[in-house]
């Protein structure tokens, strides 16, 4: 069972494309049918393995973007420069084609909607994946836990989910930092999350909320002192970091 | 059975032998952590070791500057799946912290500010590994475990517990954080055993 122990070896599975959404110039969402799919919590993340003609093999870790439907598996990738395997993911992978999963993996950075307590989800660029399928976790339930997203972002263009995430939703209040270019009409200048956004958006301390922090290494560094320094407890913050390795 | 992804070819094969199966190379030096990093103040950081019939040795921070320590050269494996060739450290190895304590212990819980743990067979601390306090020549900075991490390279890192605190001996295993949320209870990286089961 996803969470908790698991018994036995996550296999491999075989992972065949059914649908691409392009999410921004160098990101798209690619859905899954993985035949015997077990299910997995929102948060959680699968291992990809991509093999070659001649026997090499590459793999890397992804999380999920949406909770379980059946045997559809959703992963958001990003490009990244010189990635072996995102680059082939983003750009000549077409549907049909195979790859294998094995997952689902992390029994900490969930959440469930049987959790009543307020909920925070703070993204830095592509850390949104595993806060989206909160979201979509939480829309799929009918939970009524009240959700804050803080998505900060370099430039409008750069929003993943943006269709999705204008449609207004009950409980789920959005907030966006753009951090170099302003959508238009939008008043003020670019800049980062600091305190004062944090005191705004936030749920005051002893709410009890349990924070989400997702995103590269120095933003998530940075949001947590923030979040510790207003009298957040350390362990109402739950964190995943990438760093531009992790392909 | 082989499955084969139309199109993929993916770098040029190194074949690099000191890389452990499923894993690639990486320059930089990603950070994962679970919680926000803790700030340890120096002056008030303490280490100790605990064996299993509670006997109790600890060490100040200028108490553990002041043992003999070593600059060692090891490759790190992360289970997500990078691995960095050559990483320069300094730090006390664990057999000089141990000494002569009198112990049948096989196991270790270590434990770390912020409350992180992870279990290590105790031959794998004598294997050996180290306390570690610089990293390239400098102190180790806090995101990457300062003031002090356990450094354990025969194994994937998360066994290398940043911010350590304490090494808790016992007779019996007792899994830790990532342990206790499916990760191999070893989790040798040249057997791949990443999650329980492997």
């Amino acid at each position: 069972m996803a969470g908790t122990a698991v018994s036995g070896r996550l296999a491999w599975r075989v992972a065949r494309l059914a649908e691409i959404r392009q999410e921004t110039a160098t990101a798209r969402t690619l859905v899954f049918h993985v035949a015997g799919w077990p299910g997995h919590l929102a948060g959680q993340h699968v291992d990809v393995r991509l093999t070659a003609a001649d026997g090499y093999t590459a793999q890397r870790s992804y999380s999920l973007a949406a909770p379980p439907d059946r045997d559809r598996v959703e992963l958001t990738v990003q490009r990244v420069p010189d990635g072996e395997v995102s680059e082939h993911l983003t750009g000549p992978y077409a549907i049909g084609d195979p790859v294998e999963i094995r997952g689902p993996i992390g029994g900490w950075f969930i959440w469930q909607p049987v959790e009543p307590e307020p909920v925070l989800l703070v993204a830095g660029g592509s850390g949104i994946v595993p806060l989206m399928a909160m979201i979509r976790a939480r829309r799929a339930a009918g939970s009524r836990a009240l959700f804050r997203l803080l998505y900060s972002v370099r430039t409008p263009a750069e929003r993943y989910y943006a269709e999705e995430l204008r449609t207004p939703y009950a409980g789920l209040d959005i907030t966006y930092v753009y951090t170099r270019e302003l959508p238009e009409g939008r008043a003020g200048i670019p800049r980062r999350i600091d305190a004062a956004t944090l005191n705004a958006v936030a749920w005051p301390p002893e709410f009890g909320a349990t924070t989400y922090l997702c995103g590269p290494t120095g933003f998530v560094e940075t949001v947590a002192d923030l979040l510790l320094s207003l009298g957040h407890a350390a362990q109402s913050i739950r964190t995943e970091r990438f760093g531009p390795s992790r392909d | 059975m082989r499955v084969v992804t139309p199109g993929f070819t993916g770098r040029a094969r190194g074949n690099n032998p000191r890389l452990p199966p499923g894993q690639h190379l990486t320059e930089d030096f990603p950070v994962l952590s679970v919680g926000p990093t803790p700030r340890v103040n120096r002056d008030r950081w303490e280490f100790a070791v605990v064996t299993e019939r509670g006997a109790r040795r600890s060490w100040t921070w200028r108490e553990l500057l002041a043992l003999p320590s070593e600059q060692f050269t090891v490759d790190i494996h992360c289970v997500t799946q990078w691995s960095k060739l050559d990483t320069r450290w300094r730090g006390v190895r664990v057999d000089t912290l141990l000494g002569d304590l009198d112990t049948a212990a096989d196991y270790v819980l270590a434990r770390s500010y912020g409350g992180y743990t992870t279990n290590i067979p105790l031959a794998d601390l004598l294997g050996p590994a180290w306390i570690a306090y610089e990293y390239a020549g400098q102190p180790l900075v806090p995101e990457h475990g300062g003031p002090a991490r356990l450094v354990v390279p025969q194994l994937y890192f998360w066994k290398s517990a940043k911010w350590i605190r304490e090494l808790r001996l016992g007779t019996k295993d007792a899994p830790g954080f990532w342990e206790t949320a499916g990760y191999h209870d070893y989790g040798d990286p040249w057997r791949e055993q990443r999650y329980q089961g492997d």
